[in-house]
């Protein structure tokens, strides 16, 4: 009795927690907190800096007089260009939206019955994919040109979108995902009639939404980064990351365009974390699942 | 077969037991063919381009290969070229290990540690911290602001920085000078870190049972360590697996870091890894063969630290 009063006691401060403990702890956090964010920040007033403060010694951390100069430049430069810069970004959305998309659906379909269920192959199969989160796509790298010519997918979408359907790491995040969800719901909608798709499309996949946007934010910045690797030569087929290295790579005379570049290709994968997180981060809140 | 000696009834049984075991795979086949159907077209894109390529891989470092000729078979030549003729793959191996033991541990505590701390922020700060801790690992190739920092003039952020404070009168050559590119690759790597494993920390902190900390308050839990150890830890031993594997993998596959900061091929080798070394064959001498050679050492190396570290993780809270 006196230890339930001493619990409780010690839960209306907070649990386990000293006050130095704490403040240390923190201070740790800020420290490095600041390591982490410093360079992000230096990238970004980067941008906005004119010529002459790009140069300017000492190097300035902070920009003074913040101009869109640079991002004016890179406009006027990508309008100059053979290619138009929608057609990179065409390219880049094409990639990123129907590989992403593609990712969860695929994953999580072939997820849910590794999860739920025992049958003939099925540790097998997921011990495999389990072995190729061990190794790094350079293993395969040689080959896997090899196996794209074979099928003629050379200098084509195709031979970005196709393999990244199916990266190992969503098949895996998904079925710990899933695992969660209590085998009662499942029977329960069998007995209501449903077959293994409408479970999977309307039992399962509603239940596992916080796995869509973990997969979600896994898949995109790889494909949104991709510069189309060793399969894409055409132009009109390469994508905005190529294209926008392609200017950076013009040295000092193209150092305020660079770091316009440098932000643009940043901002887009940190803004959809940012939207997507606070989703992550409220249906994890609710789906506490007891079983 | 025809066999006219008792022994014939031992290859009777074994075809009695194949064929039930036939009939036992065709059923389960059948019972659970919607299972296989749903499964089919992940596992169709990943056998094509995960699997067999690490099979091709394999037989191909068995073989003299240059795109152009038939492959020739050449036996283990590749492999005892590789570890008794390349002192170049040697200094790879050896740089590779010096990352992989550095920034594997490390980043790897640093994932779960910064989770866990985070994890005591109200929401909002909690969602602002691991924005900042995560947004490096996504934001593409910002990394080449370390160049910057790094730059061997004094316009670089750092030598310009000790200049102007009087520790160093002229600049130094971060990215050329051999006694430094490893550790600089090995901060820029640290910084990258902090990606899926952090998030999966982040997620699987928040799952945790609250009752379980209550109930363990009662038992007799009365510090956070304590709390850590017994409650958090085999709480979340699914992500801390997973993280592993995550961190290890990455560790021991830098290329790209260190490919965009010192060059390729870096001063003296100072920053060649087993990757690098493999696509200095792969990609430029178009040795294939030799080149699935490095691959399939480096495939083999992977797979064994994983497997030896999961044995470690299994154990922890035990």
């Amino acid at each position: 009795m006196a230890m339930r009063m001493l619990a409780a006691f010690r839960m209306q401060r907070k649990l386990n927690r000293s006050f130095t403990v704490s403040f240390l702890l923190f201070a740790l956090l800020a420290a490095f907190g600041a390591f982490m964010a410093l360079p992000l920040i230096y990238a970004v007033s980067n941008a906005f800096k004119p010529l002459d403060e790009l140069f300017i010694f000492p190097p300035r951390f902070l920009v003074n007089n913040p101009t869109l100069d640079n991002f004016f430049d890179l406009f006027a430069l990508m309008g100059n260009s053979w290619v138009p810069l929608s057609r990179y970004i065409a390219n880049t959305l094409l990639i990123t939206i129907i590989g992403t998309a593609g990712h969860i659906l695929l994953a999580s379909a072939a997820a849910y019955p590794l999860a739920k269920y025992r049958f003939w192959g099925s540790r097998t199969l997921f011990s495999i994919v389990v072995l190729s989160l061990m190794f790094s796509g350079h293993v395969t790298a040689i080959p896997n040109y090899m196996v794209m010519s074979w099928l003629g997918w050379i200098n084509t979408h195709a031979s970005i979108i196709v393999p990244s359907l199916a990266f190992p790491l969503g098949l895996f995040l998904m079925k710990q995902f899933m695992e969660q969800i209590p085998d009662a719901l499942l029977e329960a909608a069998k007995i209501d009639g449903a077959n293994e798709y409408r479970i999977y499309w309307s039992i399962v996949m509603p239940n596992v939404k916080p796995a869509w946007l973990t997969l979600m934010i896994l898949q995109f910045p790889a494909l949104w980064g991709t510069d189309g690797g060793n399969f894409i030569y055409s132009e009109n087929l390469k994508t905005l990351h190529y294209a926008l290295g392609q200017i950076s790579a013009g040295g000092i005379a193209r150092a305020g365009v660079g770091a316009a570049v440098a932000l643009i290709l940043m901002i887009v994968p940190i803004t959809l974390f940012i939207i997507s997180q606070s989703s992550v981060i409220q249906t994890m809140a609710t789906s506490g699942m007891k079983d | 077969m025809k066999a006219e000696t008792p022994g014939q009834v031992v290859p009777g049984v074994i075809q009695a037991k194949k064929t039930y075991r036939l009939a036992f795979i065709a059923q389960e086949l059948r019972k659970n063919k919607h299972y296989y159907l749903l499964m089919s077209p992940y596992m169709l894109i990943f056998f094509t381009f995960t699997v067999v390529p690490v099979v091709i891989s394999l037989l191909l470092s068995f073989f003299y290969f240059n795109m152009l000729e038939f492959p020739r078979f050449v036996g283990w030549q590749n492999y005892s070229r590789l570890f008794l003729n390349d002192d170049v793959f040697m200094i790879a191996v050896k740089n590779t290990f010096m990352f992989a033991v550095i920034t594997g541990p490390i980043s790897y505590i640093a994932c779960f540690l910064f989770a866990w701390i985070i994890n005591e922020l109200s929401p909002k700060v909690r969602a602002f911290m691991t924005l900042v801790f995560y947004a490096p690992s996504i934001s593409g190739n910002v990394f080449f602001i370390w160049l910057i920092v790094f730059s061997g003039d004094s316009y670089g952020y750092l030598n310009g920085f000790l200049m102007r404070f009087g520790f160093i009168l002229e600049p130094i050559q971060w990215l050329t000078d051999e006694k430094y590119i490893l550790s600089i690759v090995i901060i820029v790597q640290l910084w990258l870190s902090l990606g899926t494993s952090f998030l999966a920390f982040i997620a699987g902190l928040q799952t945790i049972d609250k009752t379980l900390i209550e109930a363990g308050a009662v038992d007799g839990i009365n510090n956070r360590w304590q709390e850590l150890w017994f409650i958090t830890l085999p709480s979340m031993r699914p992500q801390l697996m997973f993280g592993a594997v995550m961190q290890i993998t990455g560790s021991l596959a830098v290329a790209d870091i260190a490919t965009a900061l010192a060059g390729f091929p870096s001063v003296n080798y100072a920053a060649h890894t087993i990757v690098t070394h493999l696509m200095d064959f792969g990609t430029i001498r178009f040795e294939m063969g030799y080149a699935s050679a490095i691959a399939t050492v480096l495939f083999l190396i992977m797979i064994g630290t994983n497997k030896i570290t999961q044995r470690l993780l299994r154990k922890v809270g035990e």
